[in-house]
């Protein structure tokens, strides 16, 4: 019988690189990278049953109102507002007014935008509309710190001296937004 | 005219024998970043979109809080509904959850608990509302509301 010969014994890793390709073609299907972002907010504190609630006096020049109804309309200032995206624009003219227009506001730091929706309104209403809310407040801290909106709303991870100027700007222009309780007339369907 | 001598074919093969090794290092790098659902949900999540999204800063503070309508309209109505970890709750309920999650973490980073809402866009205010009522009751004051990057396309 002729001999065989011996070579060296050796796996056949041909077909490795296709398990590997089978595995990661899985993995890629079945990841979902975390993307965990969204509209930050922060409640008011609950209120004190001891303490009687301040006596705030606003003055109505320094409130600007949004409502929305439960039909997911629009009332800005008293007036129905058909396109969400206008809504920028009006809100940093009425915070950056300082007083020129006696219906707006007297300066950043007085301003308030009130924001009341209904029980019956749709949450993708209220979240395009606090969308444009907050836009509208990053837009002027950019403008006025002269960086994009992209890094104030990453501001935690910005160098020292731009959150320092971040925060000297907040104390004159704070962001209130003033989410209240929403009213019960048009109820829920 | 100086002579070029003419090259010996040269070998073309690209030699394969690290590709499986390329391959194995995309696939740990998936592997490692894979997060694998860890709830299942009972109701229907279809986040609104915007634009002025943040990135959470710390995972470990974070409780995410499902509203949608249930998926099994035939079983738990067809109104939304509220989820947290597998049960449906009622909106007192939270109260509860929000104590739970605060026990798992440390003492100093109780007050930073983050509560991320991920609200069906069709559910009403009226149940965010009551849940936030909540949430201002056992003072977990940080919410997010999850949505998706507002660029026309879904993940």
């Amino acid at each position: 019988m002729a001999r065989k010969k011996r070579g060296a014994a050796e796996v056949n890793a041909g077909s490795m690189a296709d398990i590997a390709f089978l595995l990661l073609i899985f993995f890629l299907v079945t990841t979902t990278i975390a993307s965990d972002k969204g509209l930050a907010i922060a409640l008011p504190p609950k209120p004190d049953p001891n303490e009687p609630p301040p006596d705030i006096k606003f003055n109505d020049r320094n409130i600007f109102k949004v409502l929305l109804n439960s039909q997911d309309l629009m009332l800005v200032e008293g007036e129905p507002m058909g396109d969400v995206g206008q809504l920028k624009e009006r809100v940093k003219g009425f915070v950056q007014n300082n007083g020129r227009n006696p219906e707006l506001s007297d300066n950043p730091k007085d301003a308030v935008v009130s924001f009341k929706t209904d029980r019956g309104t749709s949450y993708e209403k209220y979240i395009a509309v606090l969308d444009e809310l907050q836009g509208a407040y990053y837009e002027m801290y950019s403008e006025n710190l002269g960086v994009n909106v992209k890094q104030i709303r990453e501001i935690n991870n910005a160098e020292p001296s731009l959150k320092g100027r971040y925060d000297d700007l907040k104390k004159t222009m704070p962001m209130n937004i003033s989410i209240a309780e929403p009213s019960k007339i048009g109820g829920e369907q | 005219m100086a002579k070029f001598s003419k090259k010996t074919k040269a070998n073309q093969d690209i030699p394969t024998a690290a590709l499986p090794d390329i391959i194995f290092m995309l696939l740990f790098f998936f592997m490692v970043t894979t997060v694998l659902r860890e709830t299942d949900l009972l109701v229907l999540q279809r986040l609104p979109q915007a634009e002025q999204l943040k990135k959470m800063e710390k995972k470990s503070l974070v409780s995410y809080i499902y509203i949608g309508k249930p998926k099994e309209t035939g079983r738990y109505g067809s109104e939304p509904k509220i989820q947290v970890n597998d049960v449906l709750i009622a909106p007192e309920g939270i109260i509860q959850f929000v104590n739970q999650e605060k026990d798992k973490l440390s003492e100093a980073e109780r007050e930073q608990i983050t509560m991320a809402m991920k609200v069906d866009k069709e559910a009403k205010m009226g149940i965010v509302s009551d849940v936030q009522q909540q949430l201002r009751e056992v003072n977990a004051l940080k919410v997010l509301y999850s949505s998706l990057v507002d660029n026309g396309a879904q993940p």
